[in-house]
C-alpha cells in the first residue's frame, strides 16, 4: 500500500511525514513522529484526550486523518510552553492541582487554550460546556474549571 | 517506633500545605510517560482475539493461517499458558486463584464472556496483527448464558463452572452452582429486634456493574531475553503484584521478571490485575523481540473491570425515638466469569456506622457471563451502603426525624466495631455528622423540582506491605524511592513527609517510583493505603538517615551520639563552641567518613483505621423528561490528616462525581446473546464537566493515632455514600422510591408517572 507524503507545521516547525491513507493524525503524531504528549483514550472522539489545535480549532486527533493535514498548522501539548516558560493555563493547572493522574491534561489544556482564544472571559457555565468533550475521571472537574477561569483572568490582565 | 505527633504538634512546615506537585511540570507539558508512551527497538505489536460469545465451549482453535501471514511472528493460545490446579479452601477474604487468573488471561476449555481472550498474535505492525486475528479459526459450541446475579443463583441457571460447589451452606451441595460462596454476619436476636420496632421499612434494590472508567487503556511492553530475563513496562497500580502474578501464572522465577510502572492514567482499582501481561511475555519469549500491547477502549469495556452489579434486599426497624433496633439484609454480588466479588466488604458496609443490636446480613458471590469484576474504589461498599442508607432516610421520614439527627442517635463511637467485627480506634464519625448538620448547604432553601439527599459512608482503609529506599546524595539532596505507582499525587505527600522529618526544604527531596528490581515488596496503590503505609515507610527511612547523620556528627565532633540531636535540618549539640552541621555539610563528609548514607524501610503497616464520609446533594428533576441535574454537592470526610490538602480535596471531589455517574448514568447494555453493546464512552456515559456543579469539600481532621502525622487515607470513602446520597435526592425531588440504578431519565419519568398517576 502506497503512502502519502504530508507537510504540516507542528508547533511552528515544518514537519514532513508519510502515512497510510487510513492513519489518523493521532497515530501519526504518536507512532510516526513519537510526539506522545497527545494521548489516546478511546480512538472514537468521545474522550478528548487527543485534543490538538488544528488551524485554530480544538479537534480530536483520532477523528482527523494524517493525510488531511497537508499544509495545516497544528499545535500540540509539546508546543504549549515557550522554552522553559509554562503557558498561564499550565501554571494554573499546577497551582490549582487541576490534575491527578494527568492523562486527560494535555487534551484539556488544548481545549481550554482554544476556548480562551475565542472567549477570553468565559462564565463558569461556558467553561463547563467548552470542556464537555474532554473526560476526566479523577477530579470531578471542579479544580479544572477553577484553573481555567483563573488562567483566563490572568491572561486578560496580562493583555490590558 | 513512630512517635505519635497528633496532639503534640500541628504547625507543620510542609505537612498540610498546598504545594506544586513534583511530577506536575511533566504532566502539563506532555513529557510524562504513560503505558503507551514507551517504545523499544525492534518491538512487535501484540493483539488479542476475543470471544464473540457470552458462553461457549471451545471445540478447536486453528492458528495456521494467521501464522502463515507475512509479518506475523508468533501466535499464542491457552496451550502456551501453564495449567494450574484450583485454589482449595479455606478461602480468605480476597480470592486469587491461579486456576481462574490463567483462564481469564487466556480461555482454556470455555469462553465465559463476550470479550474473553482466546488467542493473541505478535506482528511487525498493528495493522498486520489485526489482519492476523481475522485468520484465526475458532470453532465454538454456544451455550446458554446468564447475566443477572439473582437469575444465576437459581438452581436451573446455566452453570459457568461445572466444578464449583457453593461454599458456606449446610449441607454441602451436590450440584454445581454459580454461587461460589455465601458469607454472613449476625449479632443479637433479629426477631426480638423487629418485635421492638415501631416502624419497619423494606427495600429491594438493583445496581448495574459500572466500569472504573480510567481514561488510559491498559498498555505495556514486555521484553524477554535469551537468558530468561524479562523486562516489563506496564501501567499498573502495583508493579510488584504484577511481577508476582506473571511469575506464578507462567511458572517462572520471580526475580527473572523486572517490572517498571509507567505513569498511570487512572486506575480506581481497575489496574490491580494482570490481563495481557503474561500473554505479552509469552509472545516476547517466542519471538525474542519486545512486544507492545495496548487495549482499545472496546477491549477495556469488554475485557476488564467492572465493579459488581447487585441485587439487594433490606428490612430495617426503628423505635419511635429513632433507635435502629433491627437490620436484615442480603446482597447478591456479580463476580463476573470467575469467583471473587467483594462480598465481605459488602457485608461490612451495610450498617457499620451504627450501633444496631440485632443484625443479620448475608452476601452471595455469584458467577455470571460478564468480565471478571475488579476492585473499584471501596470495592463492595457503595452498592451495600445504598439500600441501607435509603432505608434509614425512609425511617427518618416516617418518624418525622431529621436524617442527620437519626444518624447521630445511632452513630458508633470510639472503640466500636464494624459488622464484621473490625475494631475501631479513635474515629471522627460524630465530627463528620456535626459538620454536615451545621453546614449551610444543609439549611439552604431548595428551588422548584429540587430535592436534597443525605447519606453516610463507612470504609476501613488498608495498610499492608510497603518498602522505601532513601538515598542521601553528597550534595545534600535526598532521593526517595517508593514501590507505589503515584496515581493521584502521592509523590507530593511523600516529599512533604520526608521534608518535614528532615527539617529541610521541599526542593531537597526528590521522590520517584522505582522498579521491582530496586527495592522490597510494595503492595498495590489501592485501599487508600499509600500515604498511610508507604508514607510511614518514608518516615522510617528518613529517620534512619537522621540517625546515621547524628552518628556522623558525633564522630566528627568526637562526642557521644546521645549528645547530638537533629533540629531543623541540622545536627546540633549543647556543648559549647561546637557549631551545628547542616544536612548538606554532613552529606559532603559522609563518603570520606565511612561511606554513603541511605535509609530503607520494609513494613507491614497496621492501624489504618476507619473513616467516615457524609454527603449532601441537591438535584433538580425535569418533570417533563425525568432528567436529573445535580445542583449542589458537599462532601464531608474525616481524613485523619490531609498531608496534601489539594489532592485530598481532589479525591473527595472525584469520588463523589464517580458516584454521580454510578447513580444517574452508567450502565452496561447487553443484547439477547449476552454481547456488550455500549463499549465506548459515547454510550457508557460518564459525567462530563457540563453535567456538574462545583463539588464543595469539608476536610475533617481527627488524627489517626496509628500514624506519625495522623493520616487515615482518603481515596475510597468519598465514593461509598455517593450513589445513596444522589438517589436519595432524586427520591425527594421526584417524590418517588428508587428501586434500581442508574436513575436514568426514562426510569425516573416512569417512576414519577407511577407515583403520581398519569395526569
Amino acid at each position: 500500500m502506497s503512502k502519502h507524503l504530508v507537510t504540516a507545521t507542528i508547533n511552528g516547525d515544518e514537519v514532513d511525514f508519510t502515512c497510510h491513507a487510513d492513519q489518523t493524525l493521532l497515530e501519526v503524531l504518536r507512532e510516526n513522529l513519537l510526539m506522545t504528549g497527545t494521548k489516546n483514550g478511546c480512538g472514537s472522539g468521545d474522550c478528548g484526550a487527543c485534543t490538538v489545535i488544528l488551524d485554530g480549532r480544538a479537534i480530536n486527533a483520532c477523528l482527523v486523518l494524517g493525510a488531511e493535514v497537508d499544509g495545516a498548522e497544528i499545535e500540540t501539548i509539546e508546543g504549549m510552553s515557550k522554552g522553559n516558560e509554562l503557558h498561564p493555563l499550565q501554571q494554573k493547572f499546577l497551582d490549582h492541582a487541576a490534575l491527578q493522574c494527568g492523562i486527560c491534561t494535555p487534551g484539556i489544556l488544548n481545549t481550554a487554550k482554544a476556548l480562551l482564544e475565542k472567549n477570553p472571559n468565559p462564565t463558569e457555565t461556558e467553561v463547563r460546556f467548552g470542556l464537555a468533550g474532554n473526560l476526566c475521571r479523577c477530579t470531578g472537574y471542579d479544580k479544572i474549571v477553577r484553573a481555567v477561569m483563573d488562567a483566563a483572568a490572568e491572561m486578560r490582565a496580562n493583555q490590558s | 517506633m513512630n512517635e505519635i505527633k497528633n496532639d503534640a504538634k500541628t504547625n507543620y512546615k510542609w505537612v498540610g500545605k498546598r504545594t506544586r506537585r513534583p511530577d506536575g511540570p511533566d504532566k502539563v507539558t506532555g513529557r510524562a510517560r504513560y503505558g503507551d508512551d514507551m517504545v523499544m527497538a525492534g518491538m512487535l505489536f501484540g493483539k488479542v482475539l476475543r470471544s464473540p460469545h457470552a458462553h461457549a465451549k471451545i471445540l478447536s482453535i486453528d492458528t495456521s493461517k494467521a501464522e502463515a501471514l507475512k509479518g506475523v511472528k508468533a501466535v499464542v493460545t491457552h496451550k502456551d499458558i501453564p495449567e494450574h490446579a484450583p485454589l482449595q479452601p479455606p478461602y480468605g477474604p480476597v480470592i486469587a486463584d491461579l486456576h481462574d487468573i490463567s483462564r481469564n488471561v487466556m480461555a482454556r476449555d470455555k469462553v465465559l464472556y463476550d470479550g474473553h481472550p482466546v488467542a493473541a498474535v505478535a506482528a511487525t505492525s498493528e495493522r498486520i496483527a489485526r489482519q492476523a486475528l481475522k485468520l484465526i479459526e475458532v470453532e465454538y459450541e454456544v451455550l446458554p448464558h446468564v447475566l443477572d446475579p439473582l437469575e444465576a443463583a437459581q438452581p436451573d441457571a446455566p452453570v459457568l463452572h461445572e466444578d464449583q460447589f457453593t461454599h458456606g451452606i449446610e449441607p454441602a451441595p451436590e450440584k454445581p452452582s454459580n454461587v461460589f460462596r455465601v458469607v454472613s454476619s449476625e449479632r443479637g436476636d433479629l426477631d426480638k429486634g423487629f418485635a421492638e420496632a415501631d416502624v419497619i421499612v423494606e427495600r429491594e434494590f438493583r445496581t448495574q456493574p459500572v466500569h472504573q472508567g480510567y481514561i488510559e487503556p491498559q498498555a505495556l511492553i514486555a521484553s524477554a531475553s535469551e537468558d530468561g530475563a524479562v523486562e516489563l513496562w506496564t501501567t499498573t497500580q502495583g508493579h510488584f503484584v504484577i511481577r508476582a502474578f506473571c511469575a506464578r501464572v507462567l511458572k517462572m522465577d520471580m526475580a527473572t521478571i523486572r517490572v517498571t510502572a509507567s505513569e498511570i492514567g487512572g486506575g480506581f482499582g481497575g489496574k490491580n490485575n494482570v490481563y495481557a501481561e503474561p500473554v505479552a511475555i509469552r509472545l516476547s519469549q517466542k519471538t525474542g523481540r519486545p512486544v507492545r500491547m495496548v487495549m482499545t477502549r472496546d477491549e477495556v469495556f469488554r475485557g476488564t473491570g467492572p465493579a459488581s452489579g447487585t441485587y439487594s434486599h433490606i428490612r430495617m426497624g426503628a423505635k419511635k425515638d429513632g433507635t435502629i433496633v433491627a437490620v436484615e439484609a442480603e446482597i447478591y454480588n456479580q463476580a463476573g466469569a470467575f469467583k471473587g466479588s467483594p462480598v465481605g466488604r459488602s457485608l461490612d458496609s451495610f450498617i457499620s456506622s451504627y450501633t444496631v443490636e440485632n443484625v443479620r446480613a448475608t452476601a452471595y458471590d455469584v458467577c455470571v457471563n460478564r468480565p471478571k469484576v475488579a476492585a473499584y474504589r471501596a470495592p463492595g461498599a457503595p452498592m451495600a451502603t445504598l439500600p441501607a442508607e435509603l432505608a434509614i432516610n425512609e425511617l427518618a421520614e416516617k418518624l418525622g426525624m431529621d436524617p442527620i439527627d437519626m444518624r447521630i442517635k445511632n452513630a458508633v463511637g470510639d472503640g466500636g466495631q464494624s459488622l464484621n467485627g473490625v475494631k475501631y480506634g479513635h474515629i471522627g464519625l460524630m465530627e463528620v455528622l456535626e459538620r454536615a448538620k451545621n453546614h449551610d448547604h444543609y439549611k439552604a432553601p431548595l428551588g422548584a423540582n429540587q430535592g436534597r439527599g443525605f447519606a453516610l459512608g463507612y470504609w476501613m482503609h488498608g495498610g499492608g506491605l510497603s518498602s522505601v529506599v532513601a538515598n542521601l546524595l553528597d550534595d545534600g539532596t535526598v532521593a526517595i524511592a517508593t514501590g507505589n505507582p503515584d496515581i493521584g499525587g502521592s509523590r507530593s505527600s511523600m516529599r512533604a513527609m520526608a521534608a518535614e522529618e528532615l527539617g529541610v526544604d521541599l526542593e531537597t527531596i526528590k521522590p520517584i517510583v522505582a522498579d521491582t528490581g530496586s527495592m522490597g515488596y510494595s503492595h498495590l496503590t489501592a485501599g487508600s493505603r499509600t500515604t498511610f503505609a508507604t508514607g510511614m515507610a518514608v518516615i522510617n527511612s528518613v529517620q534512619e538517615i537522621i540517625e546515621k547523620l547524628r552518628a556522623l556528627a558525633a564522630k566528627k565532633w568526637d562526642i557521644p551520639v546521645d549528645e547530638v540531636t537533629w533540629e531543623a535540618g541540622q545536627a546540633v549539640t549543647q556543648r559549647d563552641g561546637i557549631e551545628a552541621l547542616t544536612l548538606k555539610q554532613l552529606a559532603g563528609m559522609a563518603t570520606k567518613m565511612g561511606g554513603a548514607i541511605a535509609g530503607h524501610s520494609e513494613i507491614n503497616a497496621g492501624g489504618a483505621g476507619a473513616a467516615f464520609c457524609a454527603q449532601i446533594v441537591d438535584v433538580e428533576v425535569d418533570p417533563e423528561t425525568g432528567f436529573v441535574a445535580p445542583k449542589r454537592y458537599t462532601v464531608i470526610q474525616d481524613v485523619g490528616r490531609a498531608v496534601s490538602p489539594d489532592y485530598v480535596e481532589g479525591q473527595m471531589q472525584g469520588g463523589a462525581v464517580q458516584g454521580i455517574g454510578w447513580a444517574l448514568n452508567e450502565e452496561y447494555i447487553y443484547d439477547d446473546k449476552g454481547r456488550l453493546q455500549n463499549t465506548g464512552f459515547l454510550d457508557y456515559r460518564m459525567p462530563v464537566a457540563s453535567d456538574l456543579p462545583m463539588i464543595d469539600t469539608v476536610i475533617v481532621e481527627v488524627p489517626n493515632p496509628n500514624h506519625p502525622y495522623g493520616v487515615r487515607g482518603v481515596g475510597e470513602p468519598p465514593l461509598v455514600p455517593a450513589p445513596a446520597a444522589v438517589a436519595s435526592a432524586v427520591e425527594n425531588a421526584a417524590g418517588i422510591k428508587a428501586a434500581s440504578l442508574p436513575l436514568s431519565p426514562p426510569k425516573v419519568l416512569d417512576a414519577m408517572e407511577r407515583a403520581h398517576g398519569e395526569g
